[in-house]
């Protein structure tokens, strides 16, 4: 176990170091700076602002200054703003975090239960309903549900707000909007794996204890078969990413989606390296933190050797 | 009685999978071919004819005028072309990496194999979509042929990871040691033994992948980064008719559905391919 988190922290900092990378030379290699913009200044204002972000400098010492200070963990300052990224992230991120946690809590639940359903009930109308209703669900993508959402919601029943974040309600439409596509992603996982693992002798066993069927499903099937929906929820949180794009677009949220375009199209160097490296950084957390979470939900993982994912696709065989 | 409810499961699945089959087959081949006719009775949704303005569908425009009265139907078709020719393309390119790095990586096996491996693993844990954001930004190519690349680029992950394993399993049959024994080298024995052999798998992921890759290219035009005017994709048509939906709301609810019918359409093949081709896991 300590050899598996030591091993994903050197490899969380290699990661880490290719996308500060990567994202420094993709956005000087890029025409156009910060400043290029067509607001009307003299060319000494200009050069006195490039000057004090240290634009004038060569680009491998501006690298290089960059990097020493993302060690240090500093993110720097915003060129637009004049502020520093963390704290641009402390402002904005927890609008996006509520959101996302918001729509992922929803998806997970309800995906649950909708799959423990459905493979409970296997081959009867209630699994072919609840299946045909996620399939929908994952081909609906975010940017037609959400302004179908608005005009029917919003305008035509007049029940929660359109836009914006004031007040716990208004966050339940985009919720909604960024949660649905994950919904119906983890519903037909649980009914997969869930219906694999019903079939299994231990799940007989457990039956011929003369246990009740809900506490053999919940208790013992659902323990193993959700394994694939732990291993999805590293990629749909990463995905939740680009989609808290689109829905901070459309419902016109201020939240570090939002922050994180606008300074993309600006050329803000500081914070799209640092909004990125922290992306990347809560997806390093979240994927170990998945791989330890095997270990709890499945006991044969727990004792056997080797990497986790292969482990437990071995254990299932 | 259970293996009866199994393949009369299996049956309804494929006739759902053959009309979804079908369903797509036509939303293609109008989009291919509608333009034409269309062009054929007047109407090229291009043309622009303020005096007309947003008008609501009518048997002279089915799915109504955009703003400019341009007709929808037409540029609902012209922008199919584009989204469905960047499933197509994209996803062909996704397999030719995917397969290229899993197989690779299996026949190499060993440290090669794991480190290999390994760079999936960390990519499939990588914001790709926002490293595409920002490529897409400040690249500035407004090229489809960028916009093709890029989105295979990130979307070959899967695909190698089933190479792999499939390559893993064929490759120690009876069939490939007898290549082998024969003095049939790796190369030959990877591209005419084992691949033909994996295939199924692979074609399966892709009939899956190409919904997701469709709905990538429309999230990156919703962005104003992906097709750019005076070309139109579904993701465009969406994005605009999404802007003006209180006051004419055929202009998102058209591009909108037809998208959603083919993405659905897309995803029902594949859930039929894989059974076919799999077998269901669960019966």
């Amino acid at each position: 176990m300590i050899r598996l988190v030591a091993g994903r922290l050197v490899a969380s900092v290699v990661i880490l170091f290719v996308v500060a990378t990567a994202s420094f030379w993709l956005l000087h290699a890029a025409p156009g700076g910060p400043f290029d913009t067509g607001e009307r200044r003299s060319a000494a204002v200009t050069h006195a602002m490039e000057e004090r972000y240290g634009l004038g400098r060569p680009l491998w010492q501006q690298y290089g200054h960059a990097m020493a200070r993302l060690v240090r963990g500093d993110l720097g300052v915003s060129m637009k703003r004049d502020v520093a990224v963390t704290a641009l992230i402390a402002e904005h991120g927890p609008i996006s975090a509520a959101l996302g946690g918001l729509g992922l809590l929803a998806a997970v639940g309800l995906g649950i239960a909708l799959g423990v359903v459905a493979a409970w009930r296997r081959h009867t109308w209630i699994d072919h309903v609840a299946m045909t209703a996620a399939l929908i669900g994952i081909s609906v993508p975010a940017f037609v549900l959400g302004p179908l959402l608005i005009a029917a919601i919003s305008i035509d029943l007049g029940w929660l707000p359109p836009a914006r974040i004031d007040g716990g309600t208004s966050l339940i439409l985009p919720a909604v909007t960024l949660g649905l596509v994950y919904l119906g992603a983890i519903a037909r996982l649980t009914r997969g794996g869930l219906a694999d693992v019903l079939d299994q002798d231990f799940i007989r066993t457990a039956r011929a204890k003369g246990l009740p069927e809900h506490r053999v499903v919940v208790k013992h099937a659902l323990r193993v078969g959700i394994t694939p929906v732990v291993t999805y929820l590293g990629p749909a949180t990463a995905a939740m990413i680009s989609g808290s794009f689109v829905v901070e677009k459309i419902f016109q949220i201020p939240g570090l989606g939002t922050y994180f375009l606008t300074s993309v199209f600006d050329r803000d160097y500081p914070v799209v390296t640092g909004v990125f490296v922290f992306y990347a950084a809560l997806l390093v957390v979240l994927n170990l933190a998945v791989d330890l979470a095997y270990g709890v939900l499945d006991p044969r993982v727990r004792q056997a050797a080797g990497a986790p994912r292969e482990r437990a696709a071995r254990a299932a065989r | 009685m259970i293996a009866l409810g199994g393949a009369w499961r299996t049956w309804r699945r494929h006739r759902v999978a053959a009309v979804a089959g079908v369903v797509f087959f036509v939303v293609a081949l109008a989009c291919a071919l509608g333009p034409v006719i269309a062009g054929a009775v007047g109407l090229d949704g291009t043309t622009i004819d303020p005096r007309l303005g947003a008008v609501p569908p009518t048997p002279a425009h089915w799915f109504g005028t955009d703003t400019l009265g341009r007709d929808m139907l037409v540029r609902v078709m012209i922008g199919g072309r584009i989204a469905i020719a960047v499933a197509l393309v994209t996803t062909a390119i996704a397999i030719g990496i995917g397969v290229t790095y899993g197989a690779i990586a299996a026949f190499a096996g060993g440290r090669v194999d794991n480190l290999m491996m390994r760079i999936v693993d960390a990519l499939y844990g990588f914001p790709t979509v926002v490293l595409l954001i920002v490529v897409m930004a400040v690249t500035g190519t407004r090229s489809l042929v960028a916009l093709f690349a890029w989105i295979g680029a990130i979307s070959w992950l899967t695909m190698a990871r089933i190479t792999r394993g499939q390559v893993l399993a064929l490759r120690e049959r009876e069939f490939a040691l007898a290549a082998r024994a024969l003095g049939v080298g790796p190369a030959r024995i990877l591209a005419r033994h084992i691949l033909p052999n994996a295939a199924g798998p692979v074609i399966v992921y892709a009939t899956l992948a190409m919904p997701q890759v469709m709905i990538t290219e429309a999230f990156l035009s919703f962005l104003g980064l992906g097709v750019q005017a005076p070309l139109a994709s579904w993701g465009t048509l969406v994005t605009e008719g999404s802007s003006q939906i209180v006051v004419y709301p055929w202009l998102l609810w058209c591009p909108a559905a037809v998208m959603a019918v083919a993405i659905l359409s897309l995803n029902f093949i594949g859930d039929g391919v894989r059974d076919a081709l799999v077998g269901d896991a669960s019966t």
